[in-house]
């Protein structure tokens, strides 16, 4: 077979390849498109039957009405601090022992392991009623420390698998050339240790960050007060019976809470590939 | 710990002794570094395990001033008499079971389609896995308005004028369609990964003798990915059947309860109607449902792999 037949006939033959590839991008990507082009349009196009792709008049004024509604800007900043509270107390409890898990295996190693696994197989509702009950004894329910301390708990495991698996990564010879060299345990940690870590703690904050920031069952038990939402329970609160008036506004600013989520998976596409599930795999 | 533990090791008798002072001191270490997470971890994630678990057998109300009794399994029996709930168990097994093999369908395709060479891929990569970055509430959100009777895309494209939503027959697909657009990049990805460690050898050794495309995908391509399909195709009925949030937004569990995952029917025992014995029962039942489905399917997957 010569150069030429052959990749004809490997472009034939991929035509309904090529076929199904685009059927998959419109099936992923309409709604998105749609969310924008909602996201476009004026009231007024809104209100007429017969909705089209292309906004008519295409209009940025969903966002600035998006801001300028005081519940969502509120919701937004409360979610923001929650999010900051919640992955840098995760981290800070976690390094430690992170750290004892990578270096000390054993039984404790196997438990945390086991932890996280079993985890992820209980409905959270056996968890999320007794845990109401218990923040409301402490005061905490519809308070924002009660969700930090909520979603500290359970982005705990994952965090700590994160972690563990980048403590392992750095090699346990350069702390013991460390201490060779007169370093004490701590100067060791800080001098050596600690700056290997820095990528490994980095994606672990961002995750856990993401993680509070998209939360919403827990939010949703915790927090009934309208004063207090965090933007996912304000946002679905925003839909109210009111009709397609305050769709364009909705829209915008559900494109706006994603902002944040790209951000994070643009920084870690490179690794989603192969590498973060190899890691997460061979622990 | 006492103090002796911290004074070091006196020099007789030698090895065993150190060697074991040395052990405990490691262990303490180990201990101490990981206090900070154990802490919040018992607290406020075991613990409230365990009190669920009690709580199924007491009629406990999620109410201030209630005496709760220990009732035994009357809340078991109460529950597996309930229509409403075997109706909520129903359409939970449909929507988990469905939405997990259709995704497993869905990503297989796509993975497989990832990993050849062809161009535009980037783009499908990239598309395969906004899904993953949204919050599910956008996501939901995002479905509401293709959904919308009156300014969605969907009647517009079909030239219907549909309550897709609030339809009795169609609700359930619906939501259905929009669960498999969500979980469809994890499985995506993870597939993904497991076809580019098949290693290239085995297709060579059969393109010698002259073996097809599908014979190729029978005979080398699933079996080699077998322990990673087990392995999402587990998950992902476990993230299934416990949803919660997307279905919260999309439909509330209407209309006339024909969306109402069991979740979703707990939720409302326990926090509308403040039943929280009942409501952990209920959650318990699930959680005894998931564990042997997926026994089973685990121990009949290994017992053939031998």
């Amino acid at each position: 077979m010569t150069v030429t037949t052959r990749g004809k006939a490997a472009g034939l033959r991929r035509v309904p390849q090529y076929l199904a590839l685009l059927a998959y991008v419109v099936f992923l990507a309409f709604p998105l498109l749609w969310l924008l082009s909602t996201a476009l349009k004026t009231p007024r196009e809104m209100a007429l039957a017969d909705p089209t792709w292309i906004p008519r008049e295409p209009t940025l004024a969903n966002f600035a009405d998006a801001f300028g509604e005081q519940d969502l800007v509120g919701a937004a900043t409360r979610s923001l601090v929650v999010a900051l509270a919640s992955s840098v107390v995760t981290v800070v409890i976690s390094l430690p022992a992170a750290y004892a898990m990578a270096r000390y295996r054993g039984l404790v190693n196997r438990i945390a392991i086991g932890w996280v696994l079993v985890s992820q197989v209980f409905p959270f509702i056996l968890i999320i009623i007794p845990l109401f009950m218990i923040l409301r004894d402490m005061e905490l329910v519809n308070t924002l420390p009660g969700l930090v301390v909520v979603h500290v708990t359970f982005t705990l495991p994952f965090a700590l698998w994160m972690l563990q698996g980048y403590v392992r990564a750095v090699p346990a010879e350069l702390e013991e050339a460390a201490a060779m060299d007169g370093a004490g345990r701590i100067r060791t940690i800080i001098g050596v240790v600690a700056p290997l870590l820095a990528p490994g703690v980095v994606a672990t904050l961002l995750f856990a960050f993401i993680s509070s920031w998209n939360e919403f069952l827990f939010a949703l038990v915790i927090l009934q007060d309208p004063d207090v939402m965090t933007l996912p329970l304000t946002l679905v609160r925003f839909t109210g019976p009111e009709g397609v008036a305050r769709l364009g506004p909705l829209a915008a600013a559900s494109l706006m809470a994603t902002i944040p989520s790209l951000i994070f998976f643009a920084i870690i596409q490179r690794r989603l590939k192969s590498g973060l599930m190899a890691g997460a795999v061979k622990g | 710990m006492t103090a002796t533990a911290t004074r070091p090791a006196p020099p007789t008798p030698p090895a065993r002794h150190a060697r074991r002072r040395r052990f405990s001191r490691q262990t303490r270490e180990m201990w101490v570094l990981m206090l900070p997470a154990l802490v919040p971890v018992l607290l406020f994630s075991v613990g409230p395990l365990l009190y669920g678990i009690a709580l199924a057998f007491t009629d406990a109300r999620n109410t201030r001033n209630h005496e709760t009794s220990f009732v035994g399994l009357d809340n078991l029996g109460e529950l597996l008499t309930a229509e409403d709930f075997w109706s909520s168990f129903r359409i939970g097994m449909i929507w988990a079971v469905s939405v997990t093999g259709l995704q497993f369908l869905a990503a297989l395709g796509l993975a497989l389609l990832l990993n050849q060479d062809l161009r535009f891929r980037g783009v499908a990569r990239v598309l395969a896995v906004v899904p993953w970055a949204m919050p599910p509430v956008v996501i939901g959100l995002m479905w509401k308005l293709v959904y919308h009777p009156d300014a969605g895309i969907l009647n517009s494209l079909l030239g219907t004028h549909i309550n897709w939503l609030a339809d009795f027959s169609l609700a359930l697909p619906a939501i259905i369609v929009v669960g498999v657009w969500t979980g469809m990049p994890q499985t995506t990805v993870v597939l993904l990964a497991g076809l580019q460690n098949v290693p290239r050898e085995l297709y060579e050794a059969v393109e010698v003798d002259g073996a097809g495309r599908w014979r190729k995908f029978w005979n080398i391509t699933l079996p080699q990915l077998k322990p990673v399909i087990v392995a999402i195709t587990s998950l992902d009925f476990v993230w299934n059947i416990n949803q919660f949030g997307l279905v919260y937004v999309l439909t509330q569990g209407g209309p006339g309860g024909q969306t109402r995952l069991p979740m979703l029917f707990a939720y409302e025992e326990a926090f509308r109607y403040r039943f929280a014995g009942y409501a952990s029962m209920l959650g318990l039942a699930m959680a005894v449902v998931v564990l042997a489905a997926l026994g089973l399917y685990l121990w009949r997957q290994m017992r053939e792999a031998k």
